[in-house]
């Protein structure tokens, strides 16, 4: 039954299940992430140290909008946030500890020597320099480096977050971000390149929907 | 002293915390109660009554009017006349202790930054006695757990574990930044540690009492989290 074998290799479907689990819970995980951390910014709209605060930071004072923050006021928030902080981790890991079992890692992950000639030219592509798009297989250099990046995005977040959350007990977690106050502009601006990776991810799978049902009922292309 | 989080204690606690809570309220805060029992028990388990926080150089320290007083009563409370510190509760020498004698005990400075629920921090030297040498003085039963730290602060008060009482980094403090503790930051004296965040050192001190139970504080009853180390 070689060609049995065979089949079942070809059909892998091109999201497997536990990948479009992970995928789903992420969606209402980092909503509501976003907007118990928005309102825990309200309490305190500023970046920097009280009396240096920074001065690259544009928004100093202003306060995101009632509508963006989920617990209400201050201690609600905190609530929200770091009880659900747990389930964001956790779902976290569960994708990378099945992205290297799987080796599903392999045709997702940006490997520099191999993608990112593809990577540039499918940015080409886009921009309308380059007339075809480049030749791609599972995704394009530019998909994987999207993608790649979100992960150390979210990565860099729960670092940031957990440097915040105990600063004295794991006081070594906040020196790389600069202390304190530091880590907590890179848990801000972490949310920020997040969010504007979900945004072109939207427009993009807008128009591309076969992705769309792929990320819901798997799939059946190699 | 750490205590080992299992996944089994992990679900009974959840679970436990979650029929307690969900007996009068809705899933959500079932939920968030239970994940608040969790997120206590993980915060005591980081907390290392030997690791220290570090003092920030001296060019860190906070311009003094940008470290913002606070206080709950409509005005600036300003001490009694005749002012004293009663330590008490489960010890075997409850004390009243004056200023003075407070001045007299073993002296810790500190400098470390101090981490506000709002999301600021900020960085001052203060001067004062540990409570763990208030402890000494007064003699624990081996039954104590907690702390209560009450102030003339419209009664404005907060409980502590023991073991973040005894920190090396927690004192009553009577000075900051080299001068004697102004009405605005909590004078006569103030509880000041590296190891929680701000809403748990009361100012305006007046009792310290050391308990065998829990008990909550001003922001804690209305919602903030008890243990808030940080």
């Amino acid at each position: 039954m070689r060609s049995g074998s065979k089949r079942t290799r070809r059909f892998r479907p091109a999201q497997p299940l536990a990948i479009r689990l992970s995928h789903w819970a992420n969606v209402p995980l980092l909503i509501i992430m976003a907007g118990s951390g928005l309102q825990i910014l309200v309490a305190y709209p500023f970046l920097g140290p009280r009396g240096a605060l920074y001065r690259w930071y544009p928004l100093q004072g202003k306060a995101p909008h009632d509508w963006m923050c989920i617990g209400g006021w201050l201690a609600g928030g905190r609530h929200w946030h770091f009880a659900f902080a747990w389930l964001l981790v956790a779902n976290g890991l569960f994708y990378l500890t099945y992205l290297c079992a799987s080796g599903e890692w392999r045709r997702r992950m940006f490997l520099p020597l191999r993608d990112a000639p593809g990577a540039v030219a499918t940015f080409a592509y886009y921009l309308r320099i380059r007339k075809t798009p480049p030749p791609e297989d599972f995704y394009n250099g530019l998909q994987r480096l999207a993608y790649t990046a979100a992960i150390i995005f979210a990565l860099v977040m729960v670092l940031s977050g957990l440097a915040i959350y105990k600063p004295v007990q794991l006081h070594w977690l906040t020196v790389p971000f600069g202390g304190y106050d530091g880590a907590r502009a890179v848990h801000l601006m972490t949310l920020i390149l997040l969010v504007g990776f979900a945004v072109a991810h939207l427009v993009l799978v807008a128009l591309h929907p076969r992705t769309i049902a792929d990320m819901i009922g798997g799939g059946l292309r190699e | 002293m750490n205590r080992i989080i299992t996944r089994r204690n992990l679900l009974v606690g959840i679970c436990a915390a979650g029929v307690l809570a969900g007996c009068d309220s809705s899933p959500t805060t079932a939920f968030l109660d239970g994940m608040e029992y969790w997120n206590e028990r993980v915060q005591r388990a980081l907390f290392s009554p030997r690791r220290l926080a570090p003092e920030p150089p001296l060019s860190e320290l906070t311009p003094e009017r940008d470290f913002p007083p606070y206080w709950i009563s409509d005005s600036m409370p300003t001490a009694p006349p005749g002012w004293s510190l009663k330590v008490g509760g489960l010890v075997a020498r409850p004390m009243v202790l004056s200023l003075a004698q407070l001045m007299s005990m073993p002296r810790t400075d500190l400098r470390v930054r101090h981490h506000c629920v709002e999301g600021w921090s900020a960085v001052a030297g203060w001067r004062g006695v540990r409570v763990s040498e208030l402890a000494r003085a007064a003699g624990l039963r081996p039954e104590v757990r907690y702390v209560e730290f009450r102030s003339f602060d419209s009664d404005y008060w907060s409980s502590w574990d023991l073991p973040s009482a005894l920190h090396a980094q927690t004192i009553l403090a009577y000075g900051m930044n080299g001068a004697m503790l102004r009405p605005d930051h909590g004078a006569p004296l103030r509880l000041y540690s590296a190891v929680k965040l701000g809403y748990k050192m009361v100012k305006y001190l007046t009792e310290v009492n050391f308990l065998d139970r829990k008990t909550g504080g001003y922001w804690e009853d209305q919602g903030y989290e008890w243990y808030a180390g940080v």
